[in-house]
């Protein structure tokens, strides 16, 4: 029942960093470096981590924005990887892409109806009852008003206009939506209500969706599945209550507990549970050997400084919950004390 | 003034702010009234747009240099009363007996300077008399106590060498070099990742029960705000619609408004809801609040109570826990219990 929709396998996206005249490479930045995941049709998966792990390059890459360095990238069962920008047109029909920043991803000299129809007059779609009724339709489906047609950007707040970049990403029914930070530059009345209107298509329309967020609770209201990436990797991948629930890898559990519960008669608890990870995210151009995640993990043995850990089932883990790491953190692992020592740079 | 209480270590009375614009009149805060004790932290939650940053910029008198601005009221800072005081009066105190943080450290820190020289400079004005050498030590010492590994090396970087987190933080330390004994923070977590969230929050935290500064702390997040606040101010449309100790706000929020924000927020420490339950519409304009209660259009209840949510402006009841809602507290209690609670 749940086919693959998307296929990832050792997905790799490096950023070359020249130098001189003759743009001589002298590194690159590895901001995904080998991923491998899957989205099954109807589902949504949600992407978490930190700034720059690489969740934003990942949903370039799985739209073929960008071209990948290395690895695979099969939609319905075709090899996109290395199309061409002619032999991907069709395929920009089915999927499509919302981004963070409502401001900047409109046309401004553009009005809301001419942005709205581009996709459908570049694709050739026909519209039956004229471009303008079908762009109308689908302002009324994101809650905007049939009027706004001929306005500008400018005439719209933050949520306003990040409905219209979902009309615009629906005007082609796409089957996949990868949607970048959507509700992240919002006020939390209008993320509620975005996600509400996300929820809502997804449902009428049988949608598929990447949602890419830095808020764990955002992502664990909205997803089905989560991946969770660290320095161009995922590092913990399950069905959203087994990972929020049972946490294995030791950034996840850091991560979650970094969160403030709005509740303050459980403050002191939250923050006695509290993970601090201590440092900074290691550059993308330079990775740390073994477990990328090993200058700020608690856990650390040498043996982490070596070998890579693969993403695999651990421990008693349902199918489907993977975790990278040598020593996953178990249920009811004493966590008092889990502030690590200060590493040294 | 001699009376038998003292006053609280910050007073604000009726509280406002007006600009004059070419589209109109922006009621940036309208009659707001807070106080605060030294040690203890006040949080300051609204949607953006709702005066929150209008609010303690006027504390710290740097609407002063606006030409377009008009403050009134009383804001009282350790019995002395800011909005009357001169222009050198309200500069000497700010940086030293009051200080703030930034949501972007960038942009309140000097591209051209070494972020050492700038905590040096931070400090000397506030104690002239002090030498480079001294003013040196301590300039590293703030660095260490915020966090930065290996201060007297990073003192001689640019802020542009330090990543977001550690800008934070060596905003933290000039803003604190000289003791403040109120620290404004506005929004100081927002651009972070949440695991150098909690490590900033920890920071403030721990240096509030070194120091005993007074901190107001102003974000959108009401967790931040369950995290560190005593007492909680929620704003709507420029005006404090509800007002309470956070426990008992975050227990029995009054105001349908605050209801609304609770309703917005996916919470990690409660099972999945099946759908958010979000305020419907969007933020009112400040320069043409709508009549009587600004959050009428917003709000589910406004009907109840005959016209009077579309014609009078209701204003806070007073107490500990104190509403600005037409709604009789009874009608209030009933409606949260039943309708609101539930859903959360
Ligand atoms: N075009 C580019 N050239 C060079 N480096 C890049 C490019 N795009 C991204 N990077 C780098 O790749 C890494 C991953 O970036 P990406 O934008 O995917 O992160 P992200 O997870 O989306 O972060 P955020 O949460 O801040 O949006 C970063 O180190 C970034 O600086
Ligand atoms: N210098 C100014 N001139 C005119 N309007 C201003 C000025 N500063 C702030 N405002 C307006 O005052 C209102 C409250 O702003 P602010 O306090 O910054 O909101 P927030 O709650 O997001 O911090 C907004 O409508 C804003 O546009
Ligand atoms: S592999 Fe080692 S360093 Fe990496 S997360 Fe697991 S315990 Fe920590
Ligand atoms: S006064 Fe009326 S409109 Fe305003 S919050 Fe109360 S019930 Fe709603
Ligand atoms: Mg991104
Ligand atoms: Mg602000």
């Amino acid at each position: 029942m749940s086919e693959n929709l998307l296929e990832v396998t050792g997905l790799q996206k490096h950023f070359p960093i020249t130098k001189g005249l003759f743009k001589r490479q002298v590194g690159a930045v590895r901001a995904v470096d080998g991923i491998d995941l899957t989205v099954q049709a109807g589902e949504t998966l949600g992407l978490v981590g930190e700034s720059g792990c690489g969740k934003s390059t990942a949903g370039r890459l799985f739209t073929r924005i960008l071209e990948p360095t290395a690895g695979k990238i099969v939609f319905e069962g075709q090899d996109i990887s290395h199309k061409s920008v002619t032999q991907m047109r069709p395929l920009r029909r089915d999927v499509q892409m919302i981004f963070q920043d409502p401001y900047s991803s409109l046309n401004p000299r553009h009005t809301i109806g001419t942005i709205i129809s581009a996709p459908l007059q570049i694709q050739n779609i026909p519209t039956p009852q004229g471009l303008k009724t079908a762009v109308q339709e689908l302002l009324e489906l994101v809650g905007l008003s049939p009027e706004h047609y001929n306005r500008y950007p400018h005439e719209f707040s933050g949520g306003q206009r990040q409905r219209i970049g979902i009309a615009r990403a629906l005007a082609l029914r796409p089957k996949l939506i990868i949607a970048d930070e959507p509700v992240s530059a919002l006020d939390v009345s209008i993320q509620a209500q975005v996600v509400n209107l996300l929820e809502d298509l997804q449902s009428e329309f049988d949608l598929t969706y990447v949602f890419i967020a830095h808020d764990l609770s955002v992502v664990r209201h909205i997803s089905d599945r989560v991946a969770v990436m660290y320095l161009g990797k995922v590092m913990e991948i399950a069905h959203r209550d087994d990972l929020y629930k049972n946490p294995r890898h030791p950034y996840t559990v850091a991560l979650m507990s970094a969160v403030p519960v709005p509740d303050p008669v459980r403050r002191d608890r939250a923050q006695r549970d509290r993970v601090l990870l201590t440092g900074d995210v290691p550059s993308p151009i330079n990775p740390p050997s073994g477990c990328r995640f090993r200058t700020r993990c608690w856990k650390a043995q040498d043996i982490c400084a070596v070998e890579e850990p693969p993403l695999v089932r651990r421990l008693d883990d349902p199918d489907g919950h993977l975790t990278a790491c040598h020593f996953p953190v178990v249920e009811d692992e004493a966590v008092a004390g889990r502030k690590p020592a200060t590493i040294n740079v | 003034m001699s009376s038998v209480t003292p006053r609280p270590y910050l007073e604000v009375k009726d509280l406002t702010v007006r600009f004059e614009t070419d589209d109109g009149v922006v009621q940036a805060v309208s009659g707001s009234s807070f106080s605060l004790e030294a040690g203890k932290t006040l949080g300051i939650v609204g949607e953006s747009g709702s005066g929150k940053s209008v609010t303690s910029l006027a504390v710290l008198g740097l609407h002063r240099t606006r030409s377009n601005a008009k403050v009134t009221g009383q804001i009282w800072l350790d019995d002395q009363e800011l909005v009357t005081a001169s222009n050198e009066e309200v500069r000497a105190l700010r940086g030293g007996k009051m200080s703030m943080i930034f949501q972007d450290p960038l942009s309140a820190m000097h591209p051209y300077f070494t972020v050492g020289a700038q905590i040096v400079e931070a400090y000397r004005i506030h104690h002239p008399g002090v030498n480079k050498k001294v003013a040196r030590e301590r300039a590293i010492d703030m660095l260490a106590r915020v966090g930065i590994p290996q201060p007297s090396r990073r003192f001689n970087d640019y802020a542009h060498q330090f990543s977001g987190g550690m800008r934070q933080r060596a905003m933290i330390a000039m803003a604190l070099v000289n003791d403040p004994k109120l620290l404004i923070a506005d929004e100081p977590t927002t651009a972070l990742d949440v695991t150098v969230q909690a490590q900033i929050l920890d920071l403030i935290r721990d240096l509030q029960a070194e120091f005993g500064s007074a901190v107001i702390m102003i974000t959108h997040d009401l967790g931040v705000v369950a995290e560190l606040a005593d007492d909680v101010l929620v704003m709507y449309g420029g005006k404090v619609i509800e007002q309470g100790p956070a426990i008992d706000l975050f227990q029995r929020p009054q105001h349908p408004y605050t209801w609304g924000l609770l309703g917005s927020m996916p919470r990690m420490d409660r099972e999945v809801r099946d759908r958010l339950t979000p305020v419907k519409g969007s933020p009112p304009s400040l320069i043409n609040l709508p009549s009587g209660c600004a959050f009428h259009p917003r709000c589910p209840y406004a009907g109840r109570n005959g016209d009077r949510s579309f014609t009078d402006i209701p204003v806070l009841t007073g107490g500990a826990h104190s509403v600005a809602c037409h709604m009789s507290a009874e009608e209030r209690t009933k409606i949260f219990q039943e309708e609101v609670a539930p859903n959360l």
